[in-house]
């Protein structure tokens, strides 16, 4: 468990944190620009000298009289650059700081790392300054994780990268998810990345938490600013149950419900993720018959809350737990006379599957 | 024609092959950290240092001479200490001119020095921090060997400019043979003696390795170059 109550000031700026965050798993630090989120990581890296206390899975690593300085913090830190050393080849970058993990701390194997990032074609490059963007932060991604570290702090580290960068490094990422036993603070502005990646959400607005608990949890309340957000949407986890090799689509089973995706490479059984936007979330008071559209689901009004600019977000559950989103406008809400507790059909027009 | 050289000569050309290179080795021990500490701070006090370690190049050589031989002279707080000390004054010795020299070169080392670590992005130290290596090791392993355009350039502008002295050894070294007689007061002996053949000779000479050693700087150096 990672326990901060973290104090930190800088001109008008403000960071005020006292928050627990969970022991593995990623952990999402989401929020605007200059809402304090890369602030937050460095604070807890140590590279910003915050007041207060820090532990993380039972060492302190701050306390009112003593500060860790962060070469002595077990953390790997990637940021938004790669900062590869440019004097140092790729693996002499790579062994940087696995040379400095002292033999019985190490964690992470040299081959292991060189796997997880898919780093073997460019292991016998020797200036690290011409690889490409998506390369280079696989590399520096390797390189702190050959610190065996007990923690892995990520600043946004797909900002600088273009669209092929990005899918480049996302699938080592969710990789990584599920190989490291250790909690991932991940920073992001980005509503798809933390979606896709983070078990856990923190949401910081001006130096403030505004909401801290799980991705589903939190992406389904409507009295945060995420819900404004145009790509805002809940995210359901399902598994895989069927390929329909016909009509090439592919079936995931959920506990409220199926979804008919189209054909996805995942194996049957597996679990994925399916992110729904609000957006493409329409509603019918009766079970459409003619329709182009193949998902349709019973749910029930949760919660109706006022958008703005002539919309309205819906909360709707899908049997036990499921919760999706739908965005319409205020006069489908008064045409239909949607009230909380009516049973509707949710029509779901696209499905993002995430895996 | 190649030049002639009188033992005085050589012997002249010794001691200040001597002298540099005494000097520039001091003068990277002093300036290295001394240009690191000003790459990281900011303040008054780094404004004072800044401007104290650079006053030598717009001083006069001979008012540095001046001031350093009223210190280091008998009634100086130099020369009080030494005496104290039962050492010998420093004036017209060859310690005596290597401290002058330091103190005169010492721009000429700090300012590259600085330049290139003032180069150094912060981020990469930090990262070399959350890699877990300590101040001193992020200093060795990062900072040094990223600062190395800049350690050479400050090493040859080091050593050439005090080959080049001449106002500051007069007035407090002198001309005293394998001492103080460095090849810039040899050439003005030569030129007073009006043997112009012999200035010639030792001109041409130093003409000819001062060019040489700041083509080879300039051609080997990798500043500019980063793709």
């Amino acid at each position: 468990m990672i326990q901060a109550r973290l104090q930190f000031s800088r001109g008008d700026f403000s960071l005020l944190f006292d928050e627990t965050m969970p022991a593995n798993g990623v952990t999402a630090i989401f929020g605007a620009s200059a809402s304090g989120k890369t602030t937050l990581l460095r604070c807890i890296a140590g590279l910003e000298r915050a007041a207060g206390r820090l532990e993380v899975n039972g060492e302190v690593w701050q306390d009112t009289r003593f500060f860790l300085p962060t070469h002595q913090r077990r953390l790997a830190y990637v940021s938004q650059q790669a900062n590869l050393f440019p004097h140092l080849s790729v693996q002499k970058n790579l062994q940087y700081g696995l040379s400095r993990t002292p033999q019985r701390e190490r964690k992470v194997s040299f081959g292991q790392a060189v796997e997880w990032l898919g780093l073997e074609k460019l292991l016998t490059r020797d200036e690290a300054e011409q690889l490409s963007g998506g390369e280079r932060q696989r590399v520096a991604i390797a390189r702190a994780l050959l610190t065996s570290p007990r923690m892995l702090l990520m600043d946004e580290p797909l900002a600088s990268l273009d669209s092929a960068g990005r899918s480049d490094i996302l699938p080592y990422l969710e990789r990584l998810h599920k190989e490291l036993q250790i909690p991932v603070l991940y920073v992001s502005h980005a509503l798809d990345e933390v979606t896709r990646l983070a078990d856990h959400l923190v949401l910081l607005e001006h130096g403030r938490v505004i909401a801290n608990g799980t991705l589903h949890e939190t992406l389904s309340r409507l009295d945060l600013s995420i819900a404004g957000l145009d790509d805002a949407g809940a995210v359901i986890t399902a598994t895989v149950a069927q390929h329909d090799e016909q009509y090439h689509l592919t079936r995931l089973d959920f506990s409220g419900g199926q979804l008919w995706v189209s054909r996805a490479d995942a194996l049957l059984g597996s679990s994925v993720r399916v992110r729904i936007l609000a957006r493409d979330v329409s509603i019918a008071l009766l079970p459409p018959s003619a329709t182009s559209i193949g998902n349709i689901l019973p749910a029930r009004i949760a919660e109706i809350s006022a958008l703005g600019a002539g919309s309205v977000m819906l909360r709707l559950t899908l049997g036990e737990s499921q919760t999706l989103l739908s965005r319409i406008t205020c006069r489908s809400r008064d045409s239909l006379d949607l009230q909380v507790g009516q049973n509707v059909y949710a029509q779901v027009k696209t499905v993002a599957l995430m895996i | 024609m190649l030049p002639v050289l009188t033992p005085v000569d050589v012997a002249a050309l010794w001691l200040t092959l001597k002298l540099a290179s005494v000097v520039t080795l001091i003068l990277l021990f002093i300036g290295t950290p001394l240009a690191w500490w000003l790459a990281r701070t900011s303040g008054v006090c780094k404004s004072v240092v800044s401007a104290l370690v650079t006053l030598p190049i717009v001083l006069p050589p001979t008012v540095i001479g001046f001031y350093l031989l009223l210190a280091m002279g008998p009634n100086g707080w130099v020369g009080q200490v030494m005496q104290a000390l039962h050492l010998e004054l420093l004036p017209f010795t060859f310690t005596g001119l290597v401290v002058a020299s330091v103190i005169y070169s010492l721009p000429f080392v700090v300012q590259p020095l600085h330049n290139a670590f003032s180069a150094i992005p912060e981020p990469m130290l930090e990262i070399a921090a959350s890699l877990r290596a300590s101040p001193w090791d992020r200093f060795f392993s990062v900072a040094l060997p990223l600062a190395r355009p800049g350690l050479l350039t400050a090493t040859v502008l080091g050593f050439a400019h005090t080959v080049g002295e001449f106002g500051v050894v007069l007035m407090i070294g002198g001309n005293i043979p394998d001492q103080t007689r460095v090849v810039a007061v040899q050439i003005y002996n030569h030129v007073e003696a009006m043997n112009y053949a012999a200035a010639q000779d030792l001109s041409l000479l130093m003409l000819v390795c001062s060019f040489l050693a700041l083509l080879l700087l300039y051609h080997f150096n990798p500043t500019g170059r980063r793709k």
